[in-house]
Formats: C-alpha cells, structure tokens, sequence
C-alpha cells in the first residue's frame, strides 16, 4: 500500500499563545513551532505499517510558509517517511481554509494515488477539525476519524475510534483518509542516522498555484481577542470552609 | 421564543440522535440556528419515528424532513453527506447548523466540502447571519469570522447556546433516502450504560487528573459525584492514556468541553489543553496539594491540601 501523510507545522502546545496588538491574529515570530502533535501520530503510524509491510512507500506532505520544510525532515523523512512534498507559502505567517487544504491534498492525491491518507484528527492551532472529513468528501473515499486502533487487512481496514460516548468500531474500504487521535500510538524521536539520512531524502517544493488550487480565503477574519478573563479566587484553608462557600456564596450546591 | 421576521435566513439543523431521542447538544445548535432565520431539522435514522415526533415539539422548529432508511442508522458520514447535499440542493437554506460533536464533526465538513462551501467549526457565538465567533488555540484566541458566502455550514459548541425548549408545532414531510455509499460498515458502539449523568450536560462535573495515583481511586470521585446529584465524572488526558477511565470522560481542547455550574477540579494541575474544556465553568473549585499549580489560577475557590483527606470529608460534609 501506498501511504500519503500530511502534516502541518504549528505552534508549539507549550507556548502560552499570545494575541497580536493589532488584534488580527497571534504572535508567531519568535515563537517555538513544531509538527501538530496529531500529525506526529499520524507519521508514526505509517511507519509501522512500513516496518510490517503493509505499507511500501510512505509520502508526506505540508502547506505552509519556508520553514515548515523543518517539520518535513525533522518530523516526516527522519522519522522514516520516504520522500516529502511541501506546498509553499509565501510567509510562515500565512493560514489557509480547511476547505483549500483540502483541495491541494485532492490533487496531490490524484496524483500519487495513495492507498491511506493518514493526518492528524485536528491541528492545535486552528481546532477546526475538518480537512481529513473534507478530503474524504472531495474523494468520495470512507473516512475514519478519531481512530484509536487501525488493523488493515486487504482491502479493509477495521478501526476503532473515539466517540463522545465511549468507542465505535468499523470496517472501511481503502483507500481510506484515516484522521488519528491521541491513544493510537506513542510517536518515536528521530535517531541520529536517520535525521543524518533525512537531509538526502526528496524534498520537492511546488505551489497551490501550481495545482490550479485557489488559497483566497472565503471567510474574513475581523478581530481575534483574548479570552474573557475570570474574576481573580480565592484559596480556602479547609474543607468545612469550602463547602460553606460553595452552599452560601456560590450557591452551587 | 419568537423567531424574528425581520430574519431572512432559512436554516437547517441536522439533528443528532440514537433513534429514541434528540441529542441535548442538538438543542443547543436549534438555538444557534434560531438566530440565523426559520429552522428546519432534518431527521434521518432507522426506526427514528419517535425522534421526529420529539423534534417537531421543538420551540423554533418550523420544519421537519425525515427519512428513515437503514443507511442511516448509525450516523455515518458517507451516507449523511449526500443526503445534506441533497437536501440543499433541493431547498437552497442559507445556513446548515449541527453540533460540535463526533457526529457533526464527522458529516458536517464532509458535505461542506461536497457543497463547495468552508465550514465554520466550533462556533460559540452568532452575532448575525454572517458573523461568527469561533474558538481557536484552545480558546486563547476567539475569532470574529464574516463570511459573504451563500450558504454556510457552521458546527455550534454546545455549551454556548441555551437548549431549546418544547412548545413549538412544526410539520413533517418526508424526504427520499440518498442510498448506501458501501464504502464504511458499522460493527459496533461500545459506550457506557451504566445511566450516569452526561459529562457536557450535568450540573456539576467533578474531574481527576495524575493526583489520583491509581484507577481504583477514581471511586473516590464517582462517591462524590453520587453524593453531589447530576454530577458527571470526568478526567484529563494523562489518566485517560494511563488506562484508568475511558476515553469519554476527557475533558479538554480535544476531549469534551464542559461549563457545568460547578466544576471541581481534583488532583489536576490545570495545564492549558485541560483548561480549554473547563474555563468556561460558572464556578470552579480545585484541590491540589501543589499551590503553584496552574488550576489555581482559574479557581474561585482553590483548597491546598491532599484530595485522599479533602474529597472524603467533603462526601461526608456534603
């Protein structure tokens, strides 16, 4: 089988995200980025497909400005990921829709004719949860979304995912875009060979425009604010003094 | 509630379901939708009759299509894209509205994508038929989005948007099935019926992090929650990956977002992925024996002490 990843270099889960003064974004300079956390799982187990063979060649792929080439080797081709395509932007500073992320990954699809299209269940930074669910419309491929368990066999896969309510199991037909969640795997850090040999793996460098996709955004972004911010607490020194105050203050219980 | 005339929106709420009954977090995307125009659910499901005549009691609901057919039994996207996609094609609405949940998680962006259209996903405020709030960073950044497309397809956070109330008399007409895509079965749904109180609509929720130390400790929490009444249990993501709840009970940026009336947080230091599914508690309460966890920082009231000597003195003074 035929495995295309894709992945996306976001700001680091540590960083306490910050709005910009204009109030039309975050503040990205010189702040720590690295592969969304879901998208390392997705890496990861496509190579474990390719470690047990079920997978031959695994291709990745990222949208984003100059230095997500970063991720590309240092969390795709280090890792074991055989060659990487990266759609640049001209600015890391530049977002594109779900629905325009999808449209390049169907045409790159089209293309390199994968088997599974594996990426992460949401990105951290925008949370919109969408692209692989997207993807898999344009396609008219199945989709399994949240999964926490993937067995492919054949032309099947049966995978168990994370509902609201607790798991859900299906069998899908590949080619399949499967989204991964946290429990699926635990991803491994690159060893030294491997980010050595990551520097001679393919890195080809193409354009939305080039794939006759349009990243004109279709919603505006008019203000982005902070969070409202909460009434500053109070510590209590006992429990008797916590119940008093949640019965007679809060009144929530 | 009155649907504005003034509105010129026409709306559609594709209901969420186990075929008995409407999911809470539909009703909270009914009253998202109620601000967009006139609102027409859409029910499809297997044996789902009772979920229609349950829907078109709604307060709001002007509407309702159903059709009931065996591809639609367990929600899955690939057969309820097409039908959205018909459906619209069918009635052009001006906005389709579903709840932030794995199921509209799962349809809605897929027919958005089969309608051409971007979706707007986990929406927390509508301030007109075009603009939108929407949480992103984990809700260190809100977005006020506008959007001059034709139709738009927004996914509403349930917490965010009052539940709609009965009251209302909306007729039912039956729309033809799309068929099944064959391209995903259905095995099984593993979830838990044990009738306790669902985490994103209890009155209270009552979370445990690594503090716990031990799955067996979670009874510590379940005591106080059957102590409490209408209280759910829920934990973060570490426990969660160590096996010690499942995975339903995660509270946080891509787990569940709560904002219960009172949230009490127990042996959680409070990290920002965690914060992001409980900030928005009317009230928080948190017992840590670390007084420089970040928990404290959100907490009304914050107790510095060990929970293995706080939670049992608080069932017993409760």
């Amino acid at each position: 089988l035929k495995a295309l990843v894709s992945i996306k270099r976001v700001i680091d889960y540590t960083v306490k995200v910050r709005v910009r003064p204009d109030k039309l974004g975050v503040i990205k300079d010189n702040v720590k980025h690295s592969c969304n956390p879901f998208d390392e799982i997705a890496v990861e187990q496509a190579v474990r497909m390719k470690e047990k063979k079920l997978v031959g060649e695994i291709v990745a792929v990222s949208i984003g400005g100059p230095k997500s080439v970063e991720v590309l080797r240092g969390s795709a081709l280090a890792l074991g990921v055989d060659r990487a395509i990266h759609v640049k932007l001209p600015s890391d500073n530049d977002d594109v829709e779900s629905l325009a992320v999808a449209k390049i990954l169907h045409k790159i699809a089209e293309k390199e004719k994968p088997d599974v299209i594996l990426t992460g269940k949401q990105a951290i930074d925008d949370d919109s949860c969408a692209v692989p669910q997207m993807l898999a419309g344009l396609l008219g491929w199945s989709q399994a979304t949240f999964i926490s368990e993937l067995e492919v066999a054949g032309k099947t896969a049966k995978i168990c995912r994370e509902t609201d309510a607790g798991m859900q199991r299906l069998e899908v037909s590949l080619p399949s875009v499967i989204s991964c969640d946290l429990r699926l795997n635990e991803p491994r850090y690159a060893k030294l060979p491997e980010i050595m040999k990551a520097k001679k793996k393919p890195l080809q460098e193409i354009t939305a425009d080039s794939l006759g996709v349009s990243t004109q955004p279709k919603i505006q972004i008019l203000e982005v604010a902070d969070p409202p911010t909460r009434a500053a607490g109070r510590k209590v020194k006992t429990v008797e003094e916590l119940i008093t105050k949640l019965k007679t203050e809060a009144k929530v219980i | 509630m009155k649907v504005a005339r003034s509105l010129l929106g026409k709306a559609l709420v594709v209901v969420e379901h186990n075929n008995a009954k409407v999911s809470p977090a539909t009703l909270a995307a009914v009253t998202a939708a109620s601000k967009l125009g006139e609102v027409t659910a859409l029910v499809a499901g297997k044996g789902s009759k009772s979920v229609v005549d349950e829907i078109s009691k709604i307060q709001g609901i002007a509407k309702v299509l159903a059709v009931d057919s065996a591809e639609y039994e367990h929600g899955l996207p690939e057969n309820f894209a097409p039908l959205v996609k018909k459906v619209q094609d069918e009635n052009k609405f001006t906005h389709i509205v579903a709840a932030h949940t794995t199921f509209g998680k799962g349809v809605l962006p897929r027919a958005a994508a089969l309608l051409d259209t971007q979706s707007v996903s986990d929406v927390i405020g509508v301030k007109d038929e075009n603009t939108f709030l929407r949480s992103t960073y984990a809700g260190n950044a809100l977005a006020s989005v506008k959007s001059s497309q034709a139709l738009n397809i927004l996914s509403v956070r349930p917490t965010s948007f009052d539940k709609a109330a009965q009251g209302g008399s909306a007729s039912v007409a039956q729309v033809a099935a799309t068929g099944e895509s064959g391209l995903t079965k259905w095995l099984a749904d593993e979830v838990d019926t044990s009738g306790k109180p669902d985490l994103t609509s209890a009155r209270v929720v009552v979370s445990g992090g690594r503090g716990l130390k031990a799955p067996e400790n979670f009874k510590l929490l379940y005591s106080l929650a059957d102590k409490i009444g209408n209280c759910a249990v829920g934990a973060t993501r570490a426990v969660v990956d160590a096996g010690f709840v499942s995975n339903d009970l995660q509270v946080g940026q891509t787990g569940k977002i709560v904002a219960p009336e009172l949230y009490i947080a127990v042996g959680l230091s409070g990290a920002i992925q965690h914060l992001a599914g409980m900030k928005d508690s009317k009230v928080i309460a948190c017992i840590n024996t670390d007084p420089e966890a970040p928990i404290f920082s959100v907490s009304d009231y914050g107790l510095e002490g060990d929970l293995f000597d706080a939670v049992p003195k608080l069932i017993a003074g409760l």
